[in-house]
C-alpha cells in the first residue's frame, strides 16, 4: 500500500514540476513589455474603459477619442495644458469683425495614413460630414456652421450663422478631427488620420496597439509601438504596473490604493485637475425643489471637506460652481454656500420641506456610491430623509434619471469640458430653467474673449447662488507611471490623452 | 440503448427550444435601451428611434424572436449594435480562450481530486485522510474569484514569478501563453478541484464497502490493487456526473475569473455587452453558453451507458 501512495505523490509531483519548468523556460525566452530588447520603443497604458467600437460619430462614449484624438485623428486647432486655443493642423486664424466668418490657414506637408496628402477640401469634407455622417448627439456642436469652403488647397473658410466662441472651441474636440474622403468606409475598425501615431490591431476585450506614424508632418514621438490595455477592474489595474506589465495607469479610479505608489521609488504618482465636476444634481421640476430655500439648505447642510476626505481620500479639488480650474473663467466659489447645518435646518423650516423624503439614484459607479451614503448622512441631520436607490451604468441609470428625468436627486461627475450650459438647461435631466442664466450664456458666446470671460463668470456665480445643484468636488487627475517617463499630462482637460509627447528619460 | 438515446436526444432539443424563448425574453424585458447607450446622453428622441428601426428593435417581438432563431440555425449569430461588426466570429474567437481555460482548469481538478480523494477514502479513519479531508473543505469554501487575487497576490505581486494578468494566444508566443495561463486555470482548478475531491472519496468509499471488493482482497489483493482492478470503474459513474454537472459550473467561474485575470474570453464579452446594452451579443452568448451546459449534460448521460454496462440492456 505504502508503494502505491508514493507513487501517486511522485506522479502528482513530477507533474506540477514538468508545469513549473515549462513556465520558467517560458520566462526566459518572452519576458513582459518592459523588458527585453525592444523596450525602449514600446510603452503600454493602463485605462480604465475599452471602446465599444472605434467610430465616434456613431457611437459616444468617453474612451474613442480617449484613444483616438490627437492621436490618430488631428484637429485643426488644440488645447494646450493651460486650457488655450492652439494651432495644430491649422497654423493660424483670423475672425471677422462680426466674429462670423473664420479663415484658416493649413499645414501643406500633412498626410493621412491612406498616403492621401490633407488639404482644405478634406476640412470642408469633415465639416460638412458632421451634419450629415454623424448621428451622436454631439453634432450639434457643428449645427452653427452656414458654410464652409476651400479657398485654396491650404486656406478654409468657414462661415457661422451667428457669432460662437463655443464652436471654436467644440472644434479642438472629436467635432473637430479632421478625416480622409477615401477614408471613412471603415471607421469602426479601420480609423485613418493624420496623427503621429496610426493604428495597428485591437484585440478586442484586451488592448489596442498604435504605431509611430513615421510619415508624421510634426514632431516624431519618442516611442514606435504604443499599447492601450484595458482594465474593468481597478486592482488587475494596479497589480499589472506592480508587476510590469503596463508602464501607466492613466486614471487610478479608487485613490486609496495610491499608497502602495507612493512610497516606491520606482513610480511617480502625478495629481492635477479635470473637466470631471461630480455633481448632486437637483431634479428642478420637482415642486420641492422650486423653492430656492430647500436648494440652499441641501448645499449648506454638506460639509464638502468631510466629504471629500470620507470618499476619494482627500484627493480632488472643491470647486462650489461647474467650472474648472483650467477654464479662464473660474473663480473660486466654495464660499458661496458654506457648511452650516443650524442655517440649513432653518431654511428648511421656511420652505416647508423639513422631513420631507427625497429619492438620491445613484449610478453604480464607485464615487458615487460612496459619496451617496455621505450626503444621505449629511442630509438626514439636517432633517430631510434620503431614500438611496442603486441604478445600474450607464444603461439603467441613463434610461430611469437621465430620459425619463425619474428621480429627485442623482450623483454624476459630468466630463465634458466647459459644459456649464448643456447641463443646467430647461431640456437636459437638470430640468433647470432660468431665463436668466440663459442671456449670460448667449453673451458669452457671441462676444469677444472678455465679454466671453464676463459672462461665463456671471452665469457660474448665478447657478451656484440659486444652488442649482450642489458641486460636491471636482474629479483629480491621478496619474501612476514608471519614475522615467516623462510627457504625462498633469491636468485632463481634453478628451484625450495625448501619446505623442511620451519620452523615457 | 437506442430508446435511450432517443428519448436523451429529445430531452435536448426541448430544452433548447425553451431557454432560447428565456433568454429572448430576458433581454426583451431588460431596462435601457441600446440605441440610447449608442448615441449618448444628449441624443434627440428622433435619431434614437431612427437607430431603433435600423437595428430592427421597432418590430413587434415574435418577428425579432423568430428572425434571431433563424440566424443562429443557420449559423448567423447577427451584427453586433454597437461595434457593427460580425458577432459570430468574436463569440467563435473567446470560446475558444475559455474553453482553453475551463480544459485546463478542470484538468488540474482532475489531477487534484482523483488521486486525493482515493487517498482519502483508502485512508478515512487515519489521521492523513482526516487532515485531507478538512484541506478539501476550506477549498469548498473559497470562491475561484478570491483563490485568484489571492493567487496574484502571491505568486504575481510578491514573488514575481508569474504574469498577474492578461493573455497571449497560443501561437504567438507559447512561453508567455503557458505564463499567464497557471494562475487563472489554477483559481479554477484548486476550488473545482476541492469540490470533485470529496465526490470521488464518497464514491470511493461505496465501493470499498461492496462485495465484490471483499472478495477481491479474499482471493489475496491489496487494497490499493483491489480498488485499482475492481473498483474504479465503478467509483467513475457517480463522478462523471458531478464533472458534467461541474464543467457547467466551470464556465461561469471563468466569467468571473476572466475578469480578475483580464481574460478577453467569453466572460468578459458577456459582461461589455450587458454594459453597452449590446443585446444581441448578449442573447448570442448566453445561448452559446446554454447549448454548451446542455451538450455537456448530454455527453455525460451518454457516458453513463459506456462506463456502466448494465444500463446498455434498456432493462431498468
Amino acid at each position: 500500500m505504502k508503494t502505491y501512495t508514493t507513487r501517486a505523490v511522485a506522479l502528482v509531483a513530477s507533474a506540477a514540476l514538468l508545469a513549473l519548468t515549462a513556465c520558467s523556460a517560458g520566462s526566459s525566452t518572452s519576458g513582459g513589455s518592459s523588458s527585453g530588447s525592444g523596450a525602449d520603443q514600446a510603452l503600454s497604458l493602463g485605462l480604465v474603459a475599452e471602446p465599444a467600437s472605434l467610430d465616434f460619430t456613431t457611437t459616444d462614449g468617453a474612451a474613442i477619442p480617449q484613444a483616438l484624438l490627437g492621436n490618430v485623428y488631428e484637429t485643426l486647432v488644440k488645447q494646450d495644458d493651460s486650457g488655450k486655443i492652439v494651432p495644430s493642423l491649422a497654423k493660424s486664424w483670423t475672425v471677422s469683425p462680426d466674429r462670423k466668418v473664420y479663415t484658416f490657414d493649413l499645414v501643406d506637408n500633412a498626410k493621412f495614413t491612406n498616403d492621401k496628402p490633407f488639404t482644405a477640401a478634406d476640412a470642408v469634407f469633415s465639416i460638412n460630414r458632421v451634419k450629415t455622417g454623424w448621428t451622436t448627439s454631439l453634432k450639434a456642436a457643428m449645427d452653427v456652421v452656414q458654410d464652409a469652403k476651400a479657398l485654396s488647397p491650404t486656406q478654409l473658410q468657414v462661415t457661422l450663422a451667428k457669432p460662437s466662441n463655443g464652436w471654436l472651441f467644440r472644434m479642438t474636440t472629436r467635432i473637430g478631427a479632421m478625416f480622409s474622403e477615401t477614408g471613412v468606409a471603415k471607421l469602426a475598425t479601420e480609423p485613418v488620420g493624420t496623427g503621429a501615431y496610426k493604428f495597428s490591431k485591437w484585440n478586442r476585450g484586451d488592448s489596442i496597439v498604435l504605431q509611430r506614424n513615421d510619415a508624421y508632418w510634426g514632431t516624431k514621438p519618442f516611442f514606435q509601438q504604443i499599447t492601450l490595455k484595458y482594465f474593468k477592474d481597478p486592482t488587475a489595474l494596479n497589480n499589472a504596473l506592480l508587476t510590469g506589465t503596463i508602464n501607466v495607469i492613466t486614471t487610478v479610479q479608487a485613490p486609496e490604493a495610491l499608497s502602495q505608489f507612493t512610497g516606491n521609488s520606482k513610480y511617480q504618482v502625478l495629481e492635477g485637475t479635470t473637466n470631471g465636476e461630480v455633481l448632486l444634481s437637483f431634479n428642478n421640476s420637482k415642486p420641492v425643489f422650486r423653492d430656492i430655500r430647500t436648494r440652499q439648505a441641501i448645499r449648506q447642510a454638506i460639509d464638502h471637506k468631510a466629504l471629500l476626505d470620507t470618499c476619494f481620500a482627500g484627493r480632488g479639488k472643491l470647486i462650489g460652481s461647474m467650472v474648472p480650474p483650467t477654464d479662464p473663467w473660474y473663480e473660486d466659489l466654495t464660499a458661496v454656500a458654506p457648511y452650516d447645518v443650524a442655517k440649513a435646518k432653518s431654511l428648511l423650516q421656511a420652505s416647508g420641506a423639513a422631513g420631507a423624503t427625497l429619492r438620491l439614484r445613484l449610478p453604480t459607479l464607485p464615487y458615487a456610491t460612496s459619496c451617496g451614503q455621505v450626503v444621505k448622512s449629511q442630509l438626514e441631520q439636517a432633517g430631510l430623509k434620503v431614500q438611496i436607490d442603486q441604478l445600474e451604468f450607464p444603461a439603467a441609470w441613463l434610461s430611469t434619471v437621465f430620459k425619463n428625468v425619474d428621480y429627485d436627486m442623482s450623483i454624476i461627475a459630468h466630463v465634458e469640458p466647459r459644459d456649464l450650459g448643456a447641463v443646467f438647461s430647461p431640456t437636459y435631466y437638470t430640468r433647470y430653467n432660468d431665463p436668466e442664466l440663459q442671456k449670460d450664456l448667449a453673451a458669452a458666446d457671441a462676444g469677444d474673449e472678455a465679454v466671453q470671460v464676463d459672462n461665463m463668470k456671471k452665469a457660474a456665480r448665478r447657478l451656484s447662488e440659486q444652488a442649482a445643484g450642489d458641486w460636491l468636488f471636482l474629479l483629480p487627475n491621478l496619474i501612476v507611471a514608471d519614475q522615467n517617463l516623462t510627457g504625462l499630462p498633469q491636468n485632463a482637460i481634453t478628451e484625450n490623452f495625448d501619446l505623442s509627447r511620451l519620452a523615457r528619460s | 440503448m437506442i430508446l435511450r438515446l432517443i428519448e436523451r436526444t429529445a430531452v435536448l432539443l426541448v430544452s433548447l427550444a425553451v431557454s432560447s424563448v428565456l433568454v429572448f425574453g430576458f433581454m426583451a424585458v431588460l431596462p435601457g435601451d441600446p440605441a440610447r447607450v449608442a448615441l449618448g446622453v444628449n441624443a434627440s428622441d428622433e435619431a434614437v428611434a431612427e437607430l431603433r428601426r435600423q437595428f430592427g428593435l421597432d418590430r413587434p417581438l415574435p418577428v425579432q424572436y423568430v428572425d434571431w432563431l433563424g440566424g443562429l440555425l443557420r449559423g448567423d449569430l447577427g451584427t453586433s449594435y454597437v461595434s457593427k461588426v460580425a458577432i459570430g466570429p468574436q463569440v467563435f474567437d473567446r470560446l475558444q480562450v475559455t474553453l482553453i481555460l475551463v480544459v485546463a482548469g478542470m484538468i488540474i481538478a482532475l489531477l487534484l481530486a482523483a488521486p486525493a480523494g482515493t487517498v482519502m477514502a483508502a485512508r478515512h479513519r487515519r489521521l492523513s485522510g482526516f487532515a485531507l479531508s478538512a484541506l478539501s473543505q476550506v477549498g469548498v469554501a473559497v470562491p475561484a474569484f478570491l483563490a485568484g487575487i489571492l493567487l496574484i497576490m502571491v505568486f504575481a505581486v510578491k514573488l514575481g514569478w508569474l504574469p498577474a494578468n492578461g493573455w497571449t494566444p497560443p501561437a504567438e508566443d507559447p512561453g508567455m501563453f503557458l505564463r499567464q495561463l497557471v494562475l487563472p486555470a489554477l483559481s479554477l482548478g484548486l476550488v473545482q478541484g476541492a469540490v470533485l475531491t470529496r465526490y470521488v472519496r464518497s464514491a470511493v468509499l461505496d465501493v470499498l464497502r461492496e462485495d465484490y471488493l471483499r472478495t477481491a482482497r479474499a482471493k489475496g489483493l491489496r487494497p490499493f490493487p483491489a480498488l485499482w482492478r475492481h473498483g474504479l470503474r465503478n467509483a467513475a459513474v457517480p463522478v462523471v456526473t458531478v464533472l458534467g454537472l461541474q464543467l457547467a459550473t466551470l464556465l461561469i467561474g471563468a466569467v468571473v475569473v476572466e475578469r480578475v485575470f483580464v481574460i478577453p474570453g467569453l466572460g468578459s464579452l458577456l459582461l461589455d455587452g450587458v454594459s453597452n446594452r449590446d443585446l444581441l451579443l448578449v442573447q448570442d452568448v448566453v445561448m452559446v453558453l446554454v447549448v454548451a451546459v446542455l451538450l455537456v449534460n448530454f455527453l455525460v448521460d451518454l457516458l453513463y451507458v459506456a462506463l456502466d454496462p448494465r444500463l446498455r440492456t434498456g432493462a431498468r
